[in-house]
C-alpha cells in the first residue's frame, strides 16, 4: 500500500503529514500521561523528597517539624538499640526465604510443566494460597499455630514445644507461612522461564546421554538465569521489606528477637517514641540499602551470564 | 520418572491452561498402563497429592473450624455460625468495615484501570519530551520500601485535610499499583499492531475515539489482570490503611480484624478470628478461581519473558 503511494510521487504530502501529526502527537500524548504524572509527582516525588527532609529535621509525631538537625536522627536511628539486631535479623530471615522459596518453587514449576488434568489441578492447589492477603495469611497461620485454638494444640500440650515461643520457632514458622503463601506466585513466574528453553535443547542433551542431574545443572539452570534474577531480585526485597507477617505473628517477639527493619521504623513513628524523624532517617538508610542490593544483584546475574 | 516424562496431549485442563508447554513433544514416552507401571506410580500419585494437601490444608481447617465448637469463643458445643455472629457484632459492626474495604478496593481499581489505561496508551503510542523519564520514573516506585513513602505520605495528606480519609487510602494505593499496572498496559498496547488503530487515525477518528473504540477491546485481557491485582492489592492491604487510619470506625477489613484477636478481655477470640480470614479470604480465593484463566494468560503475555 505504502509502496504504490511513494511510486504515484505522493512522498512529500504524506510525510507533512506525519510531521504535523507527530506534533500533534505530543500534545495529545502529554495529555494522556498527564494523570500519571500527577500521581507520581505528588504521591511519590514528593513524599521522597519530604522523607530526606525528616530525615534531616527535628520533627515529633504530634509537634510538626521543628527545623534542621542533620545529622542527629541518623546518629540516633544508628545507636538505636534494635538497630543492629533487626538488620542482622532481617537479613537472616531474608537468605532463609529467598532461598527455601526458590528453590521450592523451581522444584514444583518442573513437577507440574506438562499439562495433564492432575498437574492443573496440583497447579490450582499450589496457587490458591496466593490469592490471599500477606495480613490474611499470618492470621489464619496466628490461629493455626495458636497452643488453644490450632489443630496442633493437643500435640503441643502433650509434647511440650510452641511454634512461636522461641526464637527460632518463630522464625521459621514465620518462614514457613510466607513460603506456603508465595510458593504458588514464584513457581508461576518459574514456568515462564522453563517455557522459554527450547525443546531441542533438550533433545540434543538426550542424544548427548546426560543423566538428568546434568541436564538441569547444564541446561535449565543456566538457560533459566534471567528468570532466577528477576525472582531473585523480587524476593529478596520483598524479604528485606517484611513486616505484615511479623506484626501480626510474632509482634517482634519473644523478647524482642523477630524485629525486622521496617518494623523499627512503624515503631519508631507510631508506638512509643513518635519520632518521625528517626523514622526517616532509617527510611533513607533502607532505601539505600536497597538499591545498593537490588543494583549488586543485577550486576552479579550479569556477570555470569556473560562467562 | 514422571518429572521426565513429557506427554504431548493438548492442554486440556481447565485451569493453568496456557502455561503448559505442549509444544515440548519431544520423543512422545507413554505412561506405563501395566499392573507393575501402575504400582510403580502410586508413590507418585500419593506424594503429589500430599504436596497439594498441605498448601489447601490450612485453608479448609480454617473454614471448618470456624463452624466447630470451642470453648472460650461463641460457639461452644455443636457446629453453627456463633463465630460469625460475633463477627458481626464486632465494635461499629463487621458491615462498616467491610463497607469501608470495598469503597477503598473499589475506588483503587477504577483510579488504577483509568490512570493506567490513558498512561499505557500515551507511552505505547505517543513519543512527547520527557517520556522516558516518566515511564522510569513510575517504574522506580517499585525500588523504594512501602514504610518509607508511607510515612511521609502520612504528614502530606494530614496536610491536605486527608487525614483518616478511606479516599487518602485509595490514592495511596492507586500510587503502589502504578508500576505493574503502567508496565502491563504498555506491553498490551505494544502487543496490537499500529495498523489498527492508524487505519482509524486516518478515518478521521480522534486519539480518544481510537482508544475508547478500537484499542479498550483489544486490551481487555491487560485491563482485567490490572484490575483484579489493583483489587487484591487494595482488598488485602494492611500497612497503608493501619499507618493512614486511626479513626475506628474507618479501619479496613483486615485491620479490624487484627485488632479484634487481643478485645475481649485480652482473651484471643480464635473462633471470631477464623471467620473474620473466611470473610478476608472467600472474595480473593473466588475471584482468582473465576478469573484464573484471564489473570495467567495477561500475566505471561510477554510480560516476564526473556
Amino acid at each position: 500500500m505504502s509502496t504504490a503511494v511513494r511510486g504515484a510521487g505522493q512522498v512529500t504530502p504524506v510525510r507533512r503529514r506525519t510531521t504535523r501529526a507527530r506534533r500533534r502527537g505530543a500534545v495529545t500524548g502529554w495529555l494522556f500521561a498527564l494523570p500519571t504524572a500527577l500521581f507520581v509527582l505528588l504521591l511519590f516525588g514528593l513524599p521522597l523528597l519530604l522523607v530526606l527532609q525528616m530525615s534531616a529535621s527535628d520533627w515529633p509525631l504530634l509537634g510538626g517539624n521543628q527545623g534542621w538537625n542533620f545529622p542527629a536522627n541518623y546518629v540516633e536511628a544508628v545507636d538505636n538499640r534494635f538497630f543492629m539486631d533487626s538488620v542482622w535479623f532481617t537479613l537472616k530471615y531474608t537468605v532463609l526465604t529467598t532461598v527455601i522459596l526458590l528453590a521450592l518453587s523451581l522444584g514444583l514449576a518442573m513437577l507440574v510443566q506438562e499439562s495433564t488434568r492432575w498437574k492443573g489441578l496440583l497447579r490450582t492447589s499450589f496457587l490458591v494460597p496466593s490469592a490471599l492477603g500477606l495480613a490474611s495469611a499470618s492470621l489464619l497461620f496466628y490461629v493455626l499455630y495458636s497452643p488453644i485454638a490450632g489443630p496442633f494444640a493437643d500435640l503441643m500440650k502433650a509434647w511440650g514445644f510452641t511454634f512461636l515461643g522461641t526464637p527460632d520457632g518463630a522464625l521459621w514458622s514465620t518462614v514457613f507461612l510466607i513460603v506456603w503463601r508465595y510458593a504458588g506466585f514464584y513457581m508461576l513466574l518459574m514456568l515462564v522461564g522453563l517455557q522459554g528453553i527450547p525443546e531441542d535443547v533438550y533433545e540434543a542433551a538426550r542424544i548427548d546421554g546426560a543423566s538428568r542431574w546434568q541436564t538441569f545443572r547444564s541446561i535449565t539452570i543456566p538457560l533459566l538465569r534471567p528468570t532466577l534474577a528477576l525472582t531473585t531480585v523480587l524476593c529478596v526485597t520483598g524479604s528485606l521489606l517484611a513486616f505484615e507477617q511479623f506484626y501480626i505473628l510474632t509482634k517482634g517477639g519473644p523478647d524482642n528477637s523477630t524485629i525486622t527493619v521496617v518494623q523499627l521504623i512503624y515503631s519508631m513513628a507510631f508506638q512509643g517514641q513518635n519520632d518521625l524523624g528517626v523514622a526517616g532517617a532509617l527510611s533513607v538508610i533502607v532505601l539505600l540499602a536497597l538499591v545498593v542490593i537490588n543494583i549488586a544483584q543485577i550486576r552479579a546475574f550479569g556477570r555470569k551470564a556473560e562467562d | 520418572m514422571s518429572l521426565v516424562t513429557r506427554r504431548t496431549t493438548p492442554p486440556t485442563d481447565s485451569t493453568v491452561a496456557i502455561v503448559a508447554p505442549n509444544h515440548r513433544g519431544g520423543a512422545p514416552r507413554k505412561r506405563p498402563t501395566t499392573v507393575a507401571g501402575i504400582a510403580l506410580r502410586t508413590p507418585y500419585w500419593v506424594l503429589t497429592a500430599a504436596l497439594a494437601l498441605l498448601f489447601l490444608y490450612p485453608l479448609i481447617w480454617t473454614a471448618i473450624s470456624s463452624v466447630s465448637p470451642l470453648a472460650g469463643t461463641n460457639q461452644t458445643d455443636g457446629w453453627g455460625f456463633g463465630n460469625y455472629v460475633t463477627l458481626a457484632n464486632y465494635q461499629a459492626g463487621i458491615w462498616v468495615y467491610l463497607l469501608n474495604s470495598t469503597f477503598v478496593s473499589l475506588l483503587t481499581v477504577l483510579l488504577t484501570l483509568t490512570i493506567s489505561l490513558l498512561g499505557g496508551y500515551a507511552f505505547a503510542r505517543f513519543s512527547f519530551p520527557g517520556k522516558d523519564l516518566l515511564f522510569l520514573s513510575t517504574l522506580a516506585i517499585l525500588m523504594v520500601p512501602y514504610a518509607t513513602l508511607l510515612i511521609p505520605l502520612y504528614v502530606l495528606l494530614n496536610s491536605v485535610g486527608l487525614s483518616n480519609s478511606l479516599v487518602g487510602v485509595a490514592l495511596v494505593l492507586t500510587m503502589f499499583q502504578l508500576p505493574f499496572s503502567m508496565f502491563m498496559m504498555r506491553i498490551s498496547f505494544e502487543s496490537i499492531p499500529r495498523e489498527l488503530d492508524e487505519a482509524a487515525m486516518v478515518d478521521g477518528c480522534s486519539a480518544w475515539t481510537v482508544l475508547w473504540r478500537v484499542l479498550v477491546p483489544a486490551v481487555k485481557p491487560g485491563l482485567i489482570t490490572v484490575g483484579l491485582f489493583a483489587f487484591l492489592a487494595a482488598w488485602n492491604d494492611f500497612m497503608a490503611p493501619l499507618i493512614l487510619i486511626n479513626d475506628s470506625n474507618r479501619m479496613t477489613l483486615p485491620l479490624a480484624i487484627s485488632n479484634l484477636r487481643g478485645q475481649v478481655q485480652g482473651v484471643v477470640d480464635y473462633g471470631a478470628t477464623e471467620a473474620g480470614v473466611v470473610v478476608l479470604a472467600l472474595p480473593c480465593i473466588l475471584l482468582f478461581l473465576i478469573l484464573q484463566r484471564h489473570y495467567v494468560r495477561g500475566f505471561m503475555s510477554g510480560a516476564f519473558k526473556g
